[in-house]
């Protein structure tokens, strides 16, 4: 089956991480997907651009309303995710603990469907 | 993360609303000052013991307005404070409290604390020296190390811009959408001034103070978030990304300039490239242009070019035509000759720039790029000489390492040459 893990943490305080923890972080998550990699399990990892570059369609009345900013405004954002494809739950939630090891991030799991496949070329999917 | 490491993050984070409520409390930046500090030195206390609070702004503004209200009433009556147990003790109760704190005027605490750094009468350093001090909280021996002065100096000036501004008067009622406008436009012109003092740095052999450029874009995005819809604050943050991105390609190895042209683009900041376009792209729907979009606007060009060839130096003569109309100067048409160079040769670019002469003749840049067009047309003995003056301009050993090195060029391409290339 397949399933996200969504990141989440305070964006301000990944930000605040100097280059070195930053690079930390990511290879010891580099580490641990190794092995999914290897078995075949890993699928895409997205991260997204900071609340700031977002954008919020609401409809209001009859009216499609957009508006600048994150569509809500909460302590912890979402910062990114990952596809992953695992035999049962309790593989992704070994695989999500050892992910985020030493971070004080949350981490949500959320089964997934792929509805379409869209068409996309190869390049956009592994694109950093 | 560690404790401590956390905690130092969220005060940080925490400092301009925390501050700016402060502020508008005791209308004294000293005493505002000094509620923070210790409402900071009692987080260190409790927050490892009791958790972090829900709202650390809100708490800090609490503790640190009754700590210093406490400081009022010992000052006047001369009465001995509770043992300080009793005040480290903050439990749940008085975090409800803090959440209850009126924070609905957070957005214009905010800004008013960024805008009394912006007074007209204060040089540019030391706008930039007290809103790092007020603002981002950085220490004196911090800031005057940034702009490589003694830190005695660096009090001195930071003391005598906070009289300063404590005599301007700003006022503390809710500013009118006018005046939230001007202050708005005063900050950003302000968050711009540290990012180049990091970026270009006006002193010293360190050609890029990284810190400076970091705390900048920092500032940008939380005016950015307490403002969404200002398309002129996404602009300031697009163009500040975007140009940072560029930092790892713009000294080499040995300390050197290397300009755009031969930048290693491979070394750029794909996060922050990413982060900028999508910013001049959201900014750009509002159809208001500003200075600091059609900057970041050219800005995005270079940053899609994946080579220099693939630049649209076209779009950037056009983009630097409507910066002039937006915001006439001298320093924008020396920009802009380099894209009319690009687009229609050097004589071309070089009858713009020669009638800046006057205006900019104090300036470093001015006589490299006079040089370098100067070279361009094989009037070599001119193009010397104004390479010379742009070294005795240069306020930074890799500038006048650049322009030495362009010396060197002209000396070796005048040589006939031993092989065809």
């Amino acid at each position: 089956m397949l399933y996200a893990i969504l990141c989440y943490h305070d964006e301000d305080v990944v930000m605040s991480w100097s280059k070195a923890e930053d690079e930390a972080v990511l290879a010891k998550r580099k580490r641990v997907q190794k092995e999914f990699v290897e078995h075949g399990k890993m699928g895409p990892a997205i991260r997204l651009v900071p609340t700031t570059g977002a954008t919020t369609i609401r409809t209001s009345g009859n009216e499609q309303l957009v508006l600048d900013g994150p569509f809500a405004e909460t302590k912890e954002q979402l910062l990114g995710f990952y596809l992953v494809d695992c035999e049962n739950l309790d593989e992704v939630i070994d695989f999500a603990k050892r992910l985020k090891e030493g971070e004080s991030c949350t981490f949500e799991i959320r089964p997934v469907q792929i509805f379409e496949e869209g068409v996309l070329p190869g390049e956009v999917k592994v694109a950093s | 993360m560690n404790d401590l490491a956390w905690i130092e993050t969220t005060l940080t984070g925490a400092r301009p609303q925390a501050m700016g409520a402060l502020l508008r409390y005791f209308r004294d930046l000293d005493r505002a000052e000094e509620a923070f500090q210790e409402a900071c030195l009692r987080a260190i206390k409790t927050w490892p013991v009791n958790g972090p609070p829900r709202d650390p702004a809100a708490w800090l503004i609490f503790v640190g307005r009754n700590a210093a209200l406490d400081s009022v009433r010992r000052d006047s009556r001369n009465t001995a404070l509770p043992a300080d147990e009793a005040i480290s003790d903050l439990g749940d109760a008085e975090a409800d409290m803090a959440e209850r704190l009126d924070d609905s005027h957070y957005r214009d605490d905010i800004l008013r604390l960024m805008f009394i750094c912006c007074h007209p009468d204060l040089p540019a350093t030391q706008q930039v020296a007290l809103a790092l001090r007020i603002v981002s909280g950085l220490s004196v021996r911090e800031i005057a190390s940034a702009f490589l002065v003694n830190e005695k100096a660096m009090e001195q000036r930071i003391t005598r811009a906070k009289r300063r501004v404590t005599e301007a008067n700003v006022p503390f009622g809710a500013p009118g959408a006018v005046e939230r406008a001007e202050r708005l436009a005063a900050v950003a012109a302000m968050i711009y001034l540290i990012f180049n003092e990091g970026y270009s740095a006006s002193g010293g052999d360190m050609h890029v103070r990284e810190p400076l450029c970091s705390e900048a874009i920092r500032l940008a995005r939380l005016l950015l978030r307490l403002f969404p819809a200002e398309p002129e604050v996404m602009g300031l943050l697009a163009l500040m990304l975007l140009q940072h991105a560029r930092t790892p390609a713009r000294i080499d190895g040995d300390g050197n300039i290397v300009l755009l042209d031969e930048q290693n683009r491979s070394l750029w900041n794909r996060d922050m490239i990413t982060e900028g376009l999508a910013l001049v792209d959201k900014a750009m729907r509002h159809r208001k242009p500003g200075a600091y979009q059609v900057q970041a606007a050219i800005a995005a060009l270079h940053a899609r070019a994946s080579k220099p060839e693939e630049t649209d130096w076209q779009e950037i003569n056009l983009l630097y035509q409507m910066l002039e109309r937006l915001q006439p100067s001298p320093i924008i048409r020396l920009n802009r000759a380099v894209a009319v160079l690009k687009t229609q040769g050097p004589e071309a670019a070089l009858l713009l720039v020669e009638p800046l002469a006057e205006r900019l003749s104090n300036y470093f840049y001015f006589h490299g790029v006079r040089g370098a067009l100067l070279k361009e047309l094989g009037r070599e003995r001119e193009a010397r000489t104004a390479f010379d003056k742009a070294i005795s301009l240069a306020r930074t050993p890799a500038e006048a390492a650049h322009i030495r090195h362009q010396i060197d060029r002209l000396i070796t391409d005048s040589k006939p040459k031993a092989k065809s290339a």
